[in-house]
């Protein structure tokens, strides 16, 4: 899903996005061209991508893709849609907002519906807290603990939006 | 997510239909509308408007300087708004004289502060009688009623201390005693568990929410911790001095 996000920008080859994947996203953990090619291949086969005729050239990377509006609504509604409120969801709250912000889209919106689902979970587990038994308390609080850090980051990126997103669209 | 509301008036939300900030919850007791308020040039609220039902326990978050203690001062009838109305009960509220808020304030509201603010020369149980006391309640009785809180909030044995000899989550479970001895219609908690470490603030909101529970007593919990904020109902979110509604996603 990111890469399709980052092909809604402008039309891509394969290298471009690359490059920006690894640069926006890898953190030091580089995409394998062969899985950025597997990708491109399965959007075009389903329609959320069109590939361009081959250019000259040596090599995979001689086509050119472009996203299509299938393409650009699923974007927009896994950018706009929640993630489930688990533990350990860094890298795709960290995706959406740096995609929202590059798209502008309306990363503030996106992070208010994420607060407010975490804050749902959060009544969930505290409920449960309040009626069970001193193990399921203690996992109840790992999970709070958790969602709480998550909420900190939301809080915190929403105060700065403005300048993350000068920092993304450079 | 979506809890029904509890107490004895307060009915089952429709379908767990979400609710906005804008729109009255069934059986409002207390709201502000699009009121305004500054401190000399500095606004803090900019037509901040919110509704509170009967029986819901509402949780009024946001950063520091956002609006929220003057939010819950406008709704307390503590301070006035420049502009806009204050609703409790049917009744406007701003437009009352001071002493008759006071009363109201005295008589049908109760109040947590972030740190107890008992008063140091007073008991515990002298402190949790106090709102009895200035309501009129002769001396034995008011001590009768205010010492059925101590067991009631694990505060047995303590009943003579005065505040120095009490630990911070006790002296904060004094406070909230003394927030519902008078059984308040709606408990105004500001920051109640903010000078509390994580286990004795979550025995302050244990105690406090299951208390507002058994007396379908509202209330409105400013914070700025999740972890408090997940014992309500339902938050609200004050950016800029206004009000926004966080649930508006499907439950």
């Amino acid at each position: 899903m990111t890469l399709l996000g980052l092909l809604e920008r402008e039309p891509s080859h394969g290298y471009d996005l690359k490059r920006d994947y690894d640069s926006y996203f890898g953190r030091g953990k580089p995409l394998p061209y062969g899985q950025v090619y597997a990708t491109l291949s399965r959007l075009a086969r389903d329609g959320k991508a069109i590939a361009g005729p081959a250019e000259p050239g040596e090599g995979p990377d001689r086509k050119r893709y472009v996203i299509t509006e299938a393409g650009v609504a699923d974007v927009e509604h896994w950018l706009s849609e929640p993630a489930p409120p688990e533990p350990h969801l860094q890298t795709v709250l960290f995706a959406k907002v740096v995609l929202a912000l590059m798209l502008d889209r309306p990363a503030a919106r996106y992070l208010d519906v994420q607060r407010a689902a975490h804050l749902g979970r959060m009544r969930e587990l505290t409920e449960q807290k309040q009626r069970g038994n001193v193990v399921d308390t203690l996992l109840a609080d790992y999970g709070l603990y958790h969602l709480e850090a998550d909420l900190r980051w939301i809080d915190h990126t929403a105060a700065r939006l403005d300048l993350l997103a000068r920092a993304v669209r450079q | 997510m979506d809890r029904p509301h509890r107490g004895p008036a307060g009915p089952a939300r429709a379908g767990g239909a979400p609710v906005s900030a804008v729109t009255a919850p069934p059986r409002t007791i207390i709201e502000a509308r699009d009121i305004v308020k500054s401190f000399g040039q500095t606004p803090a609220l900019r037509g901040a408007t919110v509704a509170v039902g009967q029986g819901e326990i509402l949780a009024v978050m946001g950063p520091s300087g956002s609006g929220k203690s003057t939010l819950l001062h406008c709704l307390a009838g503590i301070l006035t708004p420049d502009q806009g109305e204050v609703w409790f009960g049917g009744q406007r509220l701003d437009t009352l004289r001071e002493g008759e808020r006071s009363d109201l304030r005295r008589g049908r509201f109760g109040f947590v502060f972030q740190s107890g603010q008992l008063v140091p020369e007073l008991t515990a149980e002298e402190n949790v009688a106090l709102p009895l006391l200035l309501g009129g309640t002769r001396r034995a009785p008011a001590l009768a009623g205010a010492r059925k809180w101590f067991g009631r909030l694990g505060l047995d044995g303590l009943e003579l201390r005065r505040s120095g000899e009490l630990s911070g989550g006790q002296a904060q479970r004094v406070a909230l005693a003394r927030g519902l001895v008078s059984g308040p219609e709606v408990l105004f908690a500001d920051e109640p568990t903010g000078s509390l470490d994580s286990l004795s603030g979550e025995l302050v909101m244990n105690l406090l929410s299951a208390a507002v529970r058994e007396q379908g007593t509202t209330v409105i919990l400013v914070t700025h911790e999740a972890r408090v904020a997940a014992y309500a109902d339902r938050e609200v979110i004050v950016r800029d001095g206004k009000v926004s509604s966080l649930t508006g996603v499907a439950p």
